[in-house]
C-alpha cells in the first residue's frame, strides 16, 4: 500500500504530461475567423488615407469584378513584409483597395513610398470602427471580395509567397 | 557589443553550470573532496555572469538599440523609461532571461550563505540547482535568444502591449518570479537531501528561509497582480480564476503548505516525507504555471502565448525534472525513517488538516484550470469560470480559516481536548454573536458564503491575536508576532472580499456631461469631457465631481488610445475612503452625445490587499525572527568559545 502510494505522484505527473503533449500538438484553431464570411460587407464610407489614392467606400467595392480587401497599417512591420506579394498579386491582375488602420496620412504615404503602392482605392480607418465590422481582428488582414460585395474569404496575418496562387484561386472562383 | 557580450555571459554561466554538475556529482561519487572545492566558487561565478547577461538586455533596452530583434518588436523609442526598463522583461525571452538570473544569483546566494547543512548535502543542492539552471540555459540559449539581431535595423520598434505600461506591472513580474525561483532553492534542497539521504530536523531549518522568502515574495506578487487587474482592467473585480492567476496561486497554495509542514519538521522532526514531496510539488507547479502561461496552450486575457517549439521545450523540462525528481523520490524515501510520533489532538494534527485543506484547494483549482485541456483532448470545448472555482474552492478556504484559528491554541506533540476546547471559547462565542448580529441586520440580503466569511472573518481575526494574550509582549519572539500578523492579514483579506460580493453597489448609466447621478450615499456630477495627451497615447478624460456629504471631490476616469501598438484601455478613477472604493469607469460614447459610465461602490474592498501585504509582512517578520535567533546562537557560541 505504501510503495503504491510513493509511486502515485510519479504516475499522476505522467498522466498530465500525456495530457499537456496531446494539447500541444493539436492543431490550433484559435485563429479568429470573421462571421462575416459569405456575408455581404458592412456599408461604410471611408475618407481617404494617402495623398495620391481616392477614399474608399463599401458601395465602391461591389461593381460585379472580385477583388482583394487588404487591411493594413503603415506601423505594422508584417504589413511591410507582405508587400511584396501584393505586388506580385496586382502584376497577376488582381484589383487591390486598402483600409489603413489608426493611421495618419503622412506615415501613409511615407510607408507606400518606401514599400510600394499596389492599391487602388485606400480608405483611413481612424478609430478601426470599419475593421471592428468587418469582423477582422489584427493587422495585416486580407478579404477576397465577390462581384456582389460578399466577404468570400478572410486571410489572416501577412501573406508569405506560397499564398499568392491560392489568392489568385480565389478570386477566380469569386468571379 | 553590448548584446554580443550579454551573449557571451550566458554561454560562459552555462559552462559554468555544467561544470558545477560535474563536479558536484563526481565529488560525491568518488568522494574527492578536492573536486568538490570548486563547487562553490563556480556557482559564485556562474550567479555574477548571469547577472551580466541581465544587465547587458537591461542596457539594450534603455538604449532603444533597435538592431536587437527583441528589442525592435518590445520596445519603441517613443517610450517612457521607466516602461522601457520594464520592457525588458515584458516579453517571453526577456522574462526567462530574469528567471534564470535570479536562479543564479539565488543558487550563488545558496553557496556562499549557507552554513547549516552538512557539506555533502550542500553540495548535492548545488549539484541539483545546476541541473535545474542548465535546461533553462539550453532553453534559452537554442530557441528563445534574447540577443539575436535583425537586419535592417527598424527605426522604431512596435512597444509593449499597453495593458502591461502600468508601473505596477513593472515589478509584478520580477517580484513572482523571485518567489518561483526561491522555490527552485527548496526544490534542490529537496533533491540535496534525498541524494544523501538526510531528511532530517537541521535540513528543514536549512530550507526553512529560503521557502518564507518565497513565499514572502510569491504573497506580494499575487497581491500585486490582483490589485493591478482591479484597476487597470476596469471591470471591478479582483479575482477572475484565469489561467495566469492560478499559475501563481497554485505555488503560493503549495508554498503555504510547506511552509507550514517545514516547520513541523524542524521543530518536531515529524512529516519528513511528506514535506519533500511538497517541496517538489511546489517547484512543480512554478514549472507548470510557466508552461501554461509561456506555452499559448490556454488562452487567457495576458495573451503571452508562443509558439509551439517552445512550449514543447518547457515540457521537455518539466518532465525530465519533475519526474525525475519524483522518481528519485519514490526511490529514496523508503529509506528515510518516519520521525517523531505525535497524538491525534497536537499541533501537528491540526497543521496535517491545514496542509491537507491546501492540496485540495491546489488539486481543484489545477483540475479546473486544466479542464478545458482534458475536454478538448476528447474533442469538446468547454471553458471553466470562475463560478466553479468560488462555490468548490470557497467552503474549502472557509474550513481553512477556522484551522487556522485554532491551530496555534493547540500544543505540540500532545494536548487536552478539554483544554482546547476552553481555550476556543472565545472563538465560538465570538462566531456564535456574529451570526446573530448579521442575520439580523442583513439575512435577505446577502448569499450564504459572504454571510460565513464575514462571520468567519470577524471571529478568526480575534482568535489569531489569542497567541498574545497573557504572555510578555516585550519577550514574545519575533516570529510568533509574524506568525500573528500573517493570520490576522488572512481574516482581514477574507473580510474584504466577504464585505466586497455581500454589500457592492453597482450602476451602468448612460449620461451627457451636466447629468448628475445617484448610487448608494454618492453624488456623482458629470462636468465634461475633453481630450488630453500623454507620452506615448492620447485620451479622453471626463472630469466628474462626486460628493457623500462633504466638499466634493473631482474624479478623472479616462479613455485612452495607444497608437503602437494600436489599443484602448480604460483608466478607471478610484477614489479611497476608509470604509472602501468608489470605482468609475468611462465606457463608449453611446447616442446623442451621452456615455456609458460604470460605478462602483465596494465596501472595505481595500482590506483585500492590506490583508495581502500584512501576510506577506508577518512571513517577512517570521524570516527575520528565525534568523536573528540563528545569528545570536552564533555569536554566543563563538563568545564563549
Amino acid at each position: 500500500m505504501r510503495t503504491l502510494l510513493i509511486w502515485l505522484p510519479l504516475a499522476l505527473f505522467l498522466a498530465f504530461i500525456a495530457l499537456f503533449a496531446s494539447g500541444l500538438f493539436q492543431p490550433d484553431d484559435r485563429v479568429i475567423h470573421s462571421r462575416l464570411v459569405g456575408q455581404p460587407l458592412p456599408a461604410f464610407t471611408l475618407p481617404a488615407a494617402a495623398s495620391d489614392r481616392p477614399s474608399l467606400a463599401s458601395a465602391q467595392l461591389a461593381t460585379g469584378q472580385p477583388r482583394l480587401l487588404n487591411i493594413f497599417a503603415s506601423w505594422c512591420v508584417p504589413c511591410a513584409a507582405e508587400a511584396p506579394q501584393l505586388e506580385a498579386l496586382k502584376a497577376a491582375g488582381a484589383r487591390i483597395d486598402a483600409i489603413a488602420i489608426r493611421d495618419a496620412r503622412p506615415d501613409v504615404d511615407a510607408f507606400l513610398r518606401r514599400n510600394g503602392n499596389p492599391y487602388a482605392r485606400i480608405g483611413l480607418d481612424a478609430r478601426s470602427a470599419v475593421q471592428i465590422a468587418l469582423g477582422s481582428s489584427g493587422v495585416p488582414e486580407t478579404f477576397v471580395i465577390d462581384g456582389q460585395g460578399r466577404i468570400a474569404y478572410q486571410h489572416i496575418g501577412d501573406i508569405r509567397a506560397d499564398d499568392v496562387p491560392m489568392l489568385l484561386d480565389r478570386l477566380r472562383a469569386a468571379q | 557589443m553590448i548584446a554580443e557580450t550579454g551573449l557571451a555571459a550566458l554561454w560562459l554561466a552555462a559552462a559554468l553550470a555544467l561544470l558545477q554538475l560535474v563536479l558536484a556529482f563526481a565529488g560525491l561519487k568518488g568522494d574527492k573532496p578536492d573536486l568538490l572545492a570548486a563547487v562553490r566558487p563556480a556557482a559564485v561565478a556562474q550567479g555574477v555572469l548571469t547577472a551580466v547577461a541581465f544587465i547587458a538586455l537591461i542596457t539594450l533596452f534603455m538604449r532603444s538599440d533597435m538592431s536587437v530583434l527583441l528589442v525592435a518588436s518590445n520596445s519603441h523609442s517613443a517610450k517612457p523609461w521607466l516602461y522601457k526598463f520594464a520592457g525588458t522583461w515584458g516579453n517571453h525571452e526577456g522574462s526567462m532571461l530574469l528567471w534564470v538570473t535570479v536562479m543564479g544569483v539565488a543558487g550563488a546566494a545558496v553557496a556562499l550563505f549557507e552554513r547549516a547543512l552538512r557539506r555533502d548535502t550542500h553540495m548535492a543542492t548545488l549539484g541539483g540547482q545546476a541541473a535545474i539552471s542548465l535546461g533553462f540555459y539550453a532553453f534559452l540559449l537554442f530557441s528563445s535568444n534574447p540577443f539575436a539581431r535583425i537586419t535592417p535595423a527598424p527605426a522604431d520598434g512596435q512597444g509593449l502591449n499597453p495593458l502591461l505600461q502600468d508601473p505596477g506591472l513593472a515589478f509584478h513580474p520580477p517580484t513572482l518570479y523571485l518567489g518561483y525561483v526561491g522555490l527552485s532553492v527548496a526544490f534542490s534542497f529537496a533533491i540535496g537531501a534525498l541524494l544523501t539521504r538526510q531528511v532530517d530536523a537541521a535540513f528543514a531549518r536549512a530550507m526553512r528561509p529560503w521557502v518564507l522568502g518565497a513565499w514572502v515574495l510569491l504573497t506580494l506578487g499575487i497581491t500585486a497582480g490582483s490589485y493591478w487587474a482591479y484597476y487597470e482592467l476596469g471591470w471591478g473585480g479582483w479575482w477572475f480564476w484565469d489561467p495566469v492567476e492560478n499559475a501563481s496561486l497554485m505555488p503560493w497554495l503549495a508554498a503555504t503548505a510547506l511552509l507550514h509542514s517545514v516547520t513541523v519538521l524542524a521543530t518536531r522532526d515529524a512529516l519528513r516525507a511528506w514535506t519533500v514531496m511538497l517541496a517538489v510539488v511546489a517547484f512543480s507547479m512554478s514549472m507548470v504555471g510557466t508552461f501554461l502561461v509561456r506555452s499559448g496552450i490556454l488562452t487567457s486575457v495576458h495573451a503571452f502565448a508562443v509558439d509551439p517549439t517552445r512550449g514543447s521545450f518547457i515540457l521537455g523540462l518539466l518532465a525530465l525534472y519533475i519526474g525525475g525528481a519524483l522518481a528519485l523520490f519514490g526511490w529514496r524515501i523508503g529509506a528515510v525513517r518516519e520521525g517523531a510520533p505525535f497524538e491525534l489532538v497536537s499541533r501537528e494534527t491540526m497543521l496535517v488538516i491545514n496542509n491537507l485543506l491546501l492540496t485540495v484547494i491546489l488539486g481543484l483549482v489545477l483540475i479546473g484550470t486544466l479542464y478545458p485541456l482534458m475536454t478538448e483532448a476528447f474533442g469538446h470545448k468547454v471553458s471553466v469560470g470562475a463560478p466553479y472555482f468560488d462555490r468548490i474552492a470557497g467552503p474549502i478556504a472557509l474550513a481553512l480559516m477556522i484551522a487556522m484559528a485554532v491551530g496555534p491554541l493547540v500544543r505540540w506533540r500532545r494536548d487536552r481536548p478539554i483544554q482546547v476546547t476552553k481555550r476556543l471559547f472565545g472563538f465560538f462565542a465570538i462566531l456564535i454573536t456574529m451570526s446573530i448580529l448579521l442575520s439580523i441586520l442583513a439575512w435577505d440580503r446577502i448569499g450564504i458564503l459572504p454571510f460565513l466569511g464575514l462571520v468567519i472573518a470577524v471571529a478568526v481575526g480575534v482568535a489569531s491575536l489569542a497567541p498574545l494574550w497573557k504572555r510578555n509582549l516585550r519577550r514574545t519572539p519575533l516570529f510568533t508576532y509574524g506568525m500573528v500578523i500573517a493570520h490576522l492579514g488572512c481574516a482581514v483579506s477574507l473580510g474584504g472580499m466577504a464585505s466586497d460580493s455581500a454589500f457592492t453597489v453597482e450602476k451602468l448609466v448612460a449620461a451627457r456631461p451636466g447629468d448628475t447621478i445617484q448610487t448608494a450615499d454618492w453624488t456623482l456630477r458629470f462636468v465634461q469631457i475633453a481630450p488630453i495627451a500623454g507620452d506615448n497615447w492620447t485620451a479622453l478624460q471626463a472630469d466628474m465631481e462626486v460628493r457623500r456629504g462633504g466638499a466634493p471631490v473631482m474624479i478623472h476616469p479616462q479613455s485612452r488610445f495607444f497608437t503602437s501598438p494600436p489599443t484602448t484601455t480604460s483608466e478607471a478613477a478610484l477614489l479611497t475612503r476608509w470604509n472602501g472604493q468608489l470605482y468609475v469607469v468611462l465606457g463608449e460614447e453611446v447616442e446623442g452625445g451621452r456615455w456609458q459610465v460604470r460605478i462602483w461602490w465596494k465596501p472595505f474592498v481595500t482590506f483585500i490587499w492590506l490583508g495581502g501585504v500584512m501576510i506577506a509582512l508577518g512571513g517577512a517578520l517570521a524570516l527575520l525572527g528565525r534568523e536573528r535567533r540563528g545569528w545570536l546562537m552564533k555569536f554566543r557560541a563563538r563568545q564563549a568559545a
